[in-house]
């Protein structure tokens, strides 16, 4: 949705988190930022600037406290604030998840109402180069199997940009995803461009199989489409955005026509939500399915154990083609 | 409320303290019957309070002496064993029995029950389910309201098995790091659920723990609601005085099982009528009766106290129950309408 008035600006996609949280802080004083090392910018550069613009109340240095930094949020939206708790990687938010699964999650059901937690938890996903198993994790599933939670994963420095601000938006708790290695990828940044939570993007049109993606398996699914093996193939390229709620009316639209789905994702395969938009597309308009994850193993350190967990172009054109070619 | 140590306050205190006794008394009773557990087996009887109910008898000094010393706005965040601090907190008691009832005019619309009852108009955030979860959540409400520049001041209940868990420290750090305006209190009533915590816990408790933190504190007789207010009174004005966090450390017993359904047959019978013996009701009214208050006057508050139970427990047995689409309200706006 841009306009004549656009401020077209060329971005990284950690810029972009960073515009979006500033723009957001300067017009509600309501918002404020929590988590370590915010104040020098945080790890990736996505604050960077804020604590001086915005002072140490809004851009909140913590302890290596995740279990209360979660917590505390949840107690701060219920006093009035809107928090934004930045995890560090989502290896770490596995120290909080009492007080994001039992507490910020379930708050406003189990109370009848009498409160909201507008709550955004950034947990940076995904494979960084040679940090082995505890910092490289894409555990999306787990957030979209809990109700009450609301779960994104920007895959460009756009949707960073606009997927942040509707998720501060939003009023509920949001687990917001980006990935590790997008954040100096950049792109033109439309600051016009209003996100909503739940809509996909359809970036290439297709007619022969529908790839259904987010985060950094976008990118990589569109240099797929220029492998060899998929020469000739006709294929649309979905955006999922966001993994609840997602767009599953315009995933059953592309598939009816398409007739097949491959859903790509970097997490581990196995009970990754790939299989619930498979299933779900299965069941709708009965296409036939696949699913391309990372076998269920622990991200290794050495380069080529690490490979083995990646998505890579040729392994989407193989899946691909695999699906295109079955009986 | 009256000066500290006044008659008229110690009168208020023991008429708070008796209802929520008679409160507990009244939920204990409701939730038996039904199904088989800790032992025991299940009756014909239908039990109108159908989930665990963690009861506070025997704690209510705790609750009522701190509470005297909170105002409206202030806030609270509370434990499993929450029905003391949310009627202490000015939470209506009907409204409390219909929870309970799971009915759709309790509090939480019959989704939460005993164990998560709240009345956030009075401030009240919340019983949790989770030990220690309170803390946090405390803190950060702290946090805003010192953000916020607003006068207000939190209070943290949590009992001693919740010092065992990794928030007691994250969340006592965090408060003394900000200097924000908590009360944490600690509702010792010796047991973690069914395992005495003095033999599950290293150094010299949590006032020492807190005192590592450089925070403040007083260690209590929990079960004497005049020695809780007087100690709580002093912490919350260095805390309205901007003097960061303070810890009170009550000492007091739980008189019932972990749960209601659950005899507390573990514990030596000696040890319990020992401790019933120090009742905080009968150390309230012996004390009321020194000042000259009559046996006939504290009577007719226990009287009064029972009555408005016994209408909370008519009025929740008539209470509708919640209408099945319920279920799916209050969860989320975002994508709200889709459930597969």
């Amino acid at each position: 949705m841009s306009s004549d008035t656009s401020t077209a600006l060329s971005l990284t996609y950690a810029e972009a988190a960073a515009l979006g949280l500033r723009e957001a802080m300067s017009a509600d004083p309501t918002v404020v930022a929590l988590g370590e090392d915010l104040g020098r910018g945080g790890v990736f550069g996505q604050y960077r600037g804020l604590q001086t613009e915005f002072g140490r109340d809004r851009i909140i240095d913590t302890p290596i406290s995740e279990s209360n930094i979660m917590g505390a949020a949840v107690g701060m939206a219920l006093a009035g604030l809107r928090p934004v708790v930045e995890m560090r990687v989502i290896d770490f938010a596995l120290c909080a998840m009492d007080e994001l699964i039992n507490q910020a999650a379930k708050n406003r059901f189990m109370f009848g109402g009498q409160g909201r937690v507008p709550l955004v938890a950034r947990m940076p996903i995904g494979i960084w180069s040679a940090s082995a198993a505890q910092h490289s994790q894409s555990l999306e599933s787990w957030f979209a199997h809990i109700p009450g939670l609301v779960v994104v994963a920007p895959a460009t420095a756009q949707d960073n940009y606009s997927l942040l601000k509707a998720s501060l938006a939003c009023g509920d708790p949001v687990v917001y995803m980006e990935h590790k290695e997008l954040w100096p990828n950049a792109s033109t940044v439309d600051t016009n461009e209003i996100a909503v939570l739940g809509a996909a993007k359809t970036l290439q049109h297709g007619s022969d199989l529908t790839i259904v993606t987010w985060s950094r398996g976008v990118g990589l699914t569109l240099a797929a489409l220029n492998d060899t093996q998929l020469a000739g193939a006709s294929v649309e390229v979905i955006d999922l955005r966001s993994l609840w709620p997602w767009d599953q009316r315009a995933v059953f639209e592309s598939c009816s026509r398409t007739g097949r789905l491959l859903v790509v994702h970097e997490a581990v395969q196995v009970a990754g939500f790939g299989a619930e938009v498979a299933a779900s597309a299965a069941e709708a308009v009965g296409c036939r399915v696949a699913r391309l994850g990372a076998p269920r193993i622990p991200v290794g350190y050495a380069s080529v154990l690490e490979q083995e967990s990646r998505l890579s172009p040729e392994k989407i054109a193989r899946a691909a083609r695999a699906l295109l070619t079955a009986k | 409320m009256e000066s500290v140590g006044s008659t008229s306050r110690l009168l208020n205190l023991y008429s708070e303290m008796r209802r929520i006794r008679a409160f507990e008394d009244a939920a204990e009773e409701a939730s038996k019957g039904g199904v088989a557990a800790w032992g025991l087996a299940a009756s014909d009887k239908p039990a109108l309070v159908r989930g665990p109910l963690h009861l506070s008898t025997g704690q209510e000094a705790v609750a009522v002496g701190v509470c005297a010393n909170l105002e409206r706005a202030d806030l609270l965040t509370s434990t499993h064993r929450g029905h003391g601090h949310t009627l202490a907190k000015g939470a209506d008691v009907t409204r409390m029995m219909c929870e309970l009832f799971g009915r759709s005019t309790g509090f939480n619309k019959g989704k939460g029950g005993s164990m998560h009852i709240a009345d956030f108009s009075v401030g009240m955030l919340g019983a949790n389910g989770v030990v220690a979860a309170g803390i946090p959540i405390a803190t950060g409400a702290a946090h805003a309201l010192k953000i916020r520049k607003l006068p207000n001041i939190v209070a943290c209940f949590f009992g001693d098995g919740g010092a065992n868990r990794g928030p007691f420290l994250e969340g006592l750090n965090w408060a003394q790091v900000y200097q924000l305006p908590v009360l944490f209190v600690c509702e010792d009533n010796r047991i973690s659920a069914t395992t005495p915590t003095a033999p599950m816990t290293a150094g010299d408790g949590v006032s020492a723990r807190a005192a590592a933190l450089g925070i403040a504190s007083i260690k209590v007789d929990g079960n004497d609601v005049a020695a809780v207010d007087q100690a709580a009174c002093g912490l919350v004005k260095e805390i309205r005085a901007g003097g960061g966090p303070r810890l009170l450390h009550a000492i007091t017993y739980r008189f019932k099982g972990h749960v209601s359904v659950d005899p507390g047959t573990y514990r030596d019978a000696a040890e319990v009528a020992a401790a019933k013996l120090r009742d905080p009701l009968l150390i309230s009214s012996a004390a009321l009766r020194e000042r000259g208050v009559t046996d006939k006057e504290i009577a007719q508050i226990d009287h009064d106290a029972a009555e408005e139970i016994a209408a909370a427990l008519r009025d929740a047995a008539n209470a509708p129950w919640p209408l099945v689409t319920e279920a799916y309200e209050d969860i989320m706006n975002t994508g709200a309408g889709v459930w597969k």
